[in-house]
């Protein structure tokens, strides 16, 4: 069998569709949107079709509320950077411990220049409290800034709820949809969301292209000035080729949502499934009632992760970890701590995430070579010995710290 | 993915000595479960001979973690106690065919292990003597706890001082924005103010004009002093000191004394030689601790 691909909150395989339409602005329209010529004729309309295929998708109002950026990064810069700077007198911004570094690490960011961040804590299932969110919620908050699914655990958060408080207390309101888009269905008219994020990568488009969806009417001020692209919300020359892939793998995510949410999620759940009942003492982490469809997030204890992934590797399987190792940092994964999961635990989080290419045959291969993935590892650690973790774990094996 | 070395991939899938040694007489815990390292050595001794006659690891953690576990372990076999306390981290990334920046606490975990044994056996009490913070500096491997000391210990102002006195930011210079703010905080808590053209308090490490030309040995020699001079004041200002003590071909072979001698850090410190030696000697120059020169006589002997 073929290596099989379970990392599809990292990044997706481009559809073979979404290339076939971008090849032609590659080799034919390619000139410049801007240009009153033959190699340019065509790319306005791909260029609209496209904004409406995201619109159809999201669910939004009007296809200018569209606006094409670089990447989900750029368009979580662009949201947060925008309500500071048209709200100047407003100090403070709400977000949560377990967002996407893109949001996180600009905020730490925001707070050296002196802004207020509060960080919305999470509970062991990785849900907020919405009375904490409303006691937070005053005419100093510039912007609200939440995600809609976490990328870890899948775990979703009732942004839309939240939004209607915001809204009620005059607040701007931005989510990051990085996740959540094209894997749960959507209706954005019908919130109160002002601006949203998408990254094109994670929906089988390709990398290095993103979307602002900006409610008509909401005040914002552009992250890039120059030239009239974007209504001059946000310059530089359209990466036409990207925008139009990004076009019709919304109008493929659209056609598949129920899919996703059906065949996709019973190969997740059949996964989950054998692996908690073979394998002792591992969990899944998150909300498991309320979870994007994809994703399953499994900790193993008394071993770590990176070296579960390599053992994956060698067995043709990807996936990704919570582990420090695997990102050379001190601490496994913010969002695991969030959620106060032990050490033990932590660094031994593997994430499983699906797509429309997976397969039922691929999730039985998987379920079959974990246990002894498991097995090999713990047969290394300090705190397993024979069948089960040593007596007491934590007071058995105390090292010196070093 | 790390870029790991085949040896690295091999001591990860195919683990030597794994499991507790039976009937061990010695054992070492060292780590920090928090990191996602942690290691137990454990060892049997000949009584009369200190020779270690078996070595067993048990390790939580990555596949550079099992890996050095496990190629430690077949290095000390065999060897008495002081031949053991020789062992270097270096030692250990070296027989690993190196390990990434991020990865070389691995080996320091290792060693680590193999002194708490030792002491653990010896009837003394081990103790840990530094701190590791996050990684800086992933050129030269340094991390933010040795930045911060460095800049309480000598007054450093700027990021030029903090290259010159630990080499972070001396490479690519990634990190600068990093390394202002642990000027920022650190100076903050000392009640004084971060200015990015404030003089440096140190003198700046001596430009050397970089050589074109092969060289014949001599010549390579006299430029190798010539930098290891220029360096001298930065190890010296850690009390510290580097002696050349042989040339072989494009190995540099040195001994590391005073406060480098035994350093956790001497294995950064002569990977950060190295780098410096090959700008200026726009040559590949090898730098290897002076006690790996009992293993060159002994291949010339084979």
């Amino acid at each position: 069998m073929a290596d099989i691909y379970l990392d599809n909150n990292a990044t997706t395989k481009v559809d073979p569709a979404v290339v076939d339409v971008m090849i032609p602005y590659f080799l034919e329209q390619y000139g410049n949107p801007s240009s009153i010529h033959k190699f340019a004729d065509g790319v306005a309309r791909g260029l609209k079709q496209a904004r409406q295929q995201v619109q159809a998708l999201i669910g939004c109002e009007h296809d200018s509320e569209i606006i094409f950026t670089s990447c989900g990064t750029e368009s979580n810069s662009t949201a947060i950077l925008s309500a500071i700077k048209a709200q100047p007198d407003k100090k403070e911004i709400i977000t949560t411990v377990v967002e996407h570094p893109a949001i996180l690490n600009l905020c730490s960011y925001l707070e050296k220049e002196g802004y207020t961040i509060h960080r919305l804590p999470v509970d062991r299932a990785g849900r907020l409290k919405l009375d904490a969110y409303q006691r937070l919620l005053s005419d100093q908050v510039a912007i609200v800034s939440v995600m809609w699914a976490n990328n870890e655990t899948g775990t979703i958060f009732p942004v839309a709820e939240m939004a209607e408080m915001a809204n009620a207390a005059g607040v701007m309101f931005h989510t990051d949809a990085v996740q959540a888009v094209g894997k749960i269905p959507m209706m954005l008219q019908d919130t109160k969301i002002d601006m949203l994020s998408l990254s094109g990568h994670k929906l089988h488009a390709p990398k290095g292209i993103g979307v602002l969806y900006l409610r008509r009417g909401t005040r914002y001020r552009p992250l890039l000035r120059g030239g009239h692209q974007e209504r001059g919300r946000r310059a530089g020359t359209e990466n036409s080729a990207s925008i139009v892939g990004l076009g019709k793998a919304c109008e493929l995510a659209l056609e598949f949502i129920e899919y996703e949410n059906t065949k996709v999620k019973a190969m997740r759940d059949r996964l989950e499934q054998g692996i908690t009942e073979q394998i002792p003492h591992c969990f899944v982490t998150g909300d498991m009632y309320n979870r994007l469809p994809n994703t399953t997030d499994i900790a193993f204890e008394y071993i770590e992760g990176e070296s579960i992934l390599m053992l994956l590797n060698k067995a043709g399987i990807a996936a990704s970890s919570g582990s420090a190792c695997t990102s050379g940092s001190l601490e496994p994964s913010h969002v695991m701590r969030a959620m106060d999961i032990p050490y033990t635990a932590a660094h031994g989080t593997i994430r499983f995430s699906f797509s429309r290419y997976n397969t039922m045959a691929e999730v039985d291969k998987v379920v079959e070579a974990m246990p002894g993935i498991v097995a090999t590892l713990r047969k290394l650690s300090p705190y397993w010995s024979g069948d089960g973790p040593v007596a007491n774990p934590e007071q058995a094996f105390a090292p010196t710290y070093s | 993915m790390w870029d790991y070395s085949d040896k690295v991939k091999e001591h990860f899938f195919n683990p030597k000595n794994a499991g507790a040694v039976v009937d061990a007489n010695a054992t070492g815990e060292v780590g920090s479960i928090s990191c996602g390292d942690a290691l137990r050595l454990t060892l049997k001794v000949d009584d009369n001979s200190e020779i270690i006659l078996e070595a067993g690891f048990q390790t939580f953690g990555c596949g550079s973690a099992i890996a050095s576990s496990s190629v430690l372990t077949e290095i000390i076999k065999g060897m008495t106690l002081d031949e053991a306390l020789k062992v270097t981290n270096q030692d250990i990334a070296d027989q690993l065919e190196g390990l990434p920046p991020e990865k070389m606490h691995c080996s320091v975990m290792g060693r680590e292990a193999l002194q708490a044994a030792i002491a653990n056996y010896r009837g003394e009490e081990w103790k840990d003597d530094h701190e590791e913070g996050a990684l800086i500096c992933k050129c030269f491997a340094i991390d933010a706890v040795m930045i911060e000391e460095m800049v309480w210990a000598n007054k450093l102002r700027t990021v030029e001082d903090v290259t010159n006195f630990t080499k972070a930011g001396g490479g690519c210079a990634a990190c600068h924005e990093d390394i202002e703010a642990i000027l920022e905080k650190v100076l903050a808590e000392k009640g004084e103010k971060f200015d990015p053209g404030a003089a440096p308090v140190s003198k700046p490490v001596e430009k050397i004009a970089a050589v074109k030309t092969p060289l014949t040995n001599l010549q390579r020699i006299k430029k190798i002093e010539q930098v290891l001079e220029s360096l001298r004041s930065s190890l010296m200002a850690d009390g510290g000191d580097v002696e050349l003590v042989e040339v072989v071909g494009n190995t540099a072979y040195v001994n590391m004394t005073g406060a480098c001698n035994g350093c956790q850090m001497a294995a950064m410190t002569i990977a950060g030689i190295q780098q410096r030696l090959m700008e200026v000697m726009g040559e590949f120059i090898k730098v290897v601790p002076a006690s790996e020169m009992a293993k060159l006589v002994n291949i010339e002997v084979a």
